[in-house]
């Protein structure tokens, strides 16, 4: 593989002059191998005061019961669900980008995975949470496993959408922590072998003794692939089986065939936005700009453009199905959200999902770092929005019209929501500080093929077509870590 | 030098370890084993290591959780308690299908990566085998054992001309962690 050029016609993915084996390990290691900076602590201890608040309101509701929450006889799910959702669906990027984008051989995951596979890792985590509060009594939460009981041995009722969600999310958080583990450990070993004293001891327990020999590369490439093989269907899965949570109920709203493919696509879209979010603060705070490079975030605006489009037509479809269908209740269950009460909900999703993405059309904003950090918050609210709709406004207008009620979120519920961001960032940031958030071992195989420095070389040596060499300098105008006045001093 | 247990070519460019095994092998010298910090693509081939079988346990695991599920879910719903839904047969397959797979992909993930770990001795807390600090950063390492291979000088010659960037005669043939 080394020894083969990459077309040049290809966007590099790796930038930067004089780029060495040694300096990628050095570039990525500098928020592990040394003190954290201010904007770290800042972030930190303002997530960490997040994770408190959640500590709190969660202790209080575990303390009180779910009646600490805004929910009433007929909204009985709301933000908790919604929360949930949210997170898993943000989750589902991490795999992606891991395990689909490694089967399509779509070489610029290798500087992005690692980060957004610890993102799975924590927003399932997340998502996690809110299921065992949700329960009301959480100490009793493992009575949602097939356990030998004292109740005859009466077992879980496995025809329940909510069982397979048991086994789906601990399934997918099980697989993609073992998954991102084993793609650490080489990285791991590398942190050992520079550092001394107590941190080697303790890298060398996490590294498993990890040497880099022939046999155990052979053996990793082979479990990443199969790996990356079993997690393809199963992120699919979870998000499919999340939905059937909705779609197997007789609730109106919900009811519908559409919603595997569609949660998925969601998912996606949702993930992706907060890869932006965090990648593209990440990059210039720990100085990633040369791995993380415009054409990764490029292609992944392209990616949230995709799914966002996949997303508005399912919302089209729902619509247009609800009046087609000609069942009055699935009708004005849509009535109702798109001008009941809850229009403006609607509305904040419609825009946020459907019609903000479109902007990304434009090369001018898909190549705007700005502008891909505020749309991709836009994507987060728009998102967590859908959820809110979908759960809430399916709801509160039941059967009997004497219930009809709206939904506020008591003090408590909005403390849970933004103490989850807090245990969510605190972790992340805690991730950045002892692991490299970039996998070192899979830059360096980019180094020789696909590194901007590579391409110039091939361009100096006059071994490409001339025409091609001008498109590929013309692409990189795009690029904040090239300057046109050292490509032309190159030349 | 007549101490030397291993000789290590180290070698900055893959390409260059690559031309190495090459010139050792031409030569008759055996490699005990190559360290690098990256994946090298077709290495296995020359160096004659064989296909790995983890995809066959792979395989046997998944299985193993299909069956595991099928017989966990088709005990507990239809033989021990069958709940009467609205007369519904009990053995209602297709809702045992989203546990099957899941349990599947469960087992084998689990099984090959455990597999993995065992057949290359990876654990926590297990005294790394590195014969070169720098073979998990930047160095492509060679290690050829000296009392199988006389005539080390040959070896530091071939080695260097095939492009490495230093050869060490190591008394030792791990590094010390302590």
């Amino acid at each position: 593989m080394s020894s083969h050029n990459e077309s040049i016609l290809r966007e590099p993915l790796v930038t930067g002059k004089n780029i060495t084996y040694a300096k990628v390990t050095a570039d990525i290691l500098v928020p592990v191998e040394n003190k954290p900076n201010k904007a770290w602590w800042i972030g930190f201890i303002v997530s960490v005061l997040g994770a408190l608040l959640w500590v709190g309101a969660v202790s209080y509701t575990f303390w009180v019961g779910i009646g600490a929450w805004g929910l009433n006889k007929t909204v009985g799910w709301a933000w908790d669900i919604t929360g949930f959702v949210w997170w898993v669906g943000i989750g589902h990027a991490g795999t992606l980008i891991s395990a689909v984008l490694l089967l399509f051989r779509q070489n610029w995951r290798n500087s992005i995975n690692r980060s957004a596979e610890a993102m799975t890792i924590f927003a399932v985590i997340c998502a996690a949470t809110y299921v065992v509060s949700h329960m009301g009594r959480p100490w009793l939460a493992y009575w949602v496993f097939p356990l030998p009981n004292q109740f005859g041995s009466l077992w879980v009722n496995f025809n329940s959408p909510l069982v397979w969600d048991v086994f789906a999310i601990s399934t997918y958080f099980s697989v993609s922590l073992v998954f991102w583990y084993t793609g650490l450990l080489p990285d791991i070993a590398t942190i050992r072998d520079r550092a001394t004293g107590l941190r080697r001891r303790i890298y060398s327990i996490f590294s498993f003794g990890w040497n880099g020999s022939v046999k155990t590369w052979q053996r990793f490439e082979i479990v990443s692939l199969i790996l990356a093989g079993v997690s393809t269907p199963l992120v699919l899965s979870v998000h499919t089986i999340v939905s059937m949570d909705f779609a197997t109920s007789v609730i109106p709203g919900w009811h519908t065939t559409i919603f595997p493919p569609y949660f998925v696509a969601g998912a996606i879209f949702s993930g992706f936005a907060m890869v932006q979010t965090l990648l593209l603060i990440a990059r210039k705070v720990l100085g990633f700009e040369n791995y993380i490079t415009m054409f990764h975030i490029e292609s992944m605006n392209k990616i949230i453009i995709l799914t966002g489009s996949v997303v508005g037509v399912a919302y089209l479809t729902e619509l247009f199905i609800a009046w087609y269908s000609g069942a009055e209740y699935e009708q004005y269950a849509f009535l109702n959200r798109v001008s009941g009460p809850y229009w403006w909900a609607y509305w904040c999703m419609m825009t946020c999902n459907v019609i903000s993405p479109q902007l990304f059309w434009f090369k001018k904003i898909r190549t705007s770092i700005a502008a891909s950090w505020i749309l991709s918050i836009v994507v987060n609210i728009g998102m967590w929005f859908e959820r809110f709709v979908i759960i809430v406004t399916s709801l509160h207008r039941d059967y009997l019209p004497s219930s009809w009620v709206m939904f506020y979120p008591s003090t408590i519920d909005v403390c849970i929501f933004i103490g989850s961001i807090g245990v969510f960032f605190t972790l992340f940031l805690l991730f950045l500080r002892v692991l490299p958030a970039i996998a070192m071992a899979e830059v360096k195989l980019l180094l020789k093929s696909s590194s901007d420095q590579a391409k110039q070389k091939l361009i100096k040596e006059g071994a490409v077509d001339k025409i091609h060499a001008q498109f590929y300098t013309d692409s990189l105008d795009k690029y904040d870590s090239v300057s046109p006045e050292v490509e032309y001093t190159r030349n | 030098m007549s101490n030397a247990k291993y000789i290590l070519g180290h070698f900055e460019d893959p390409d260059d370890l690559m031309h190495g095994i090459d010139q050792l092998q031409t030569n008759d010298i055996s490699i005990y084993d190559v360290f690098t910090p990256m994946p090298i693509h077709g290495i296995e081939a020359k160096l004659g290591v064989k296909r790995s079988r983890l995809p066959i346990v792979a395989f046997c695991c998944g299985l193993t959780g299909t069956i595991a599920a099928f017989s966990m879910i088709y005990y507990m719903l239809v033989i021990d308690w069958p709940i009467d839904i609205g007369g519904k047969p009990a053995f209602a397959f297709p809702d045992f299908v989203p546990i099957m797979f899941e349990v599947t992909v469960l087992f084998c993930s689990f099984g090959i990566v455990g597999m993995f770990f065992f057949r290359n001795h990876l654990f926590p807390g297990r005294a790394p085998r590195v014969m070169d600090l720098r073979a998990t950063n930047d160095r492509f390492i060679i290690a050829i054992d000296a009392k199988k291979n006389p005539h080390p000088d040959k070896i530091d010659s071939l080695l260097k001309g095939a492009g490495a960037v230093e050869v060490m005669h190591n008394d030792r043939k791990y590094v010390s962690y302590e």
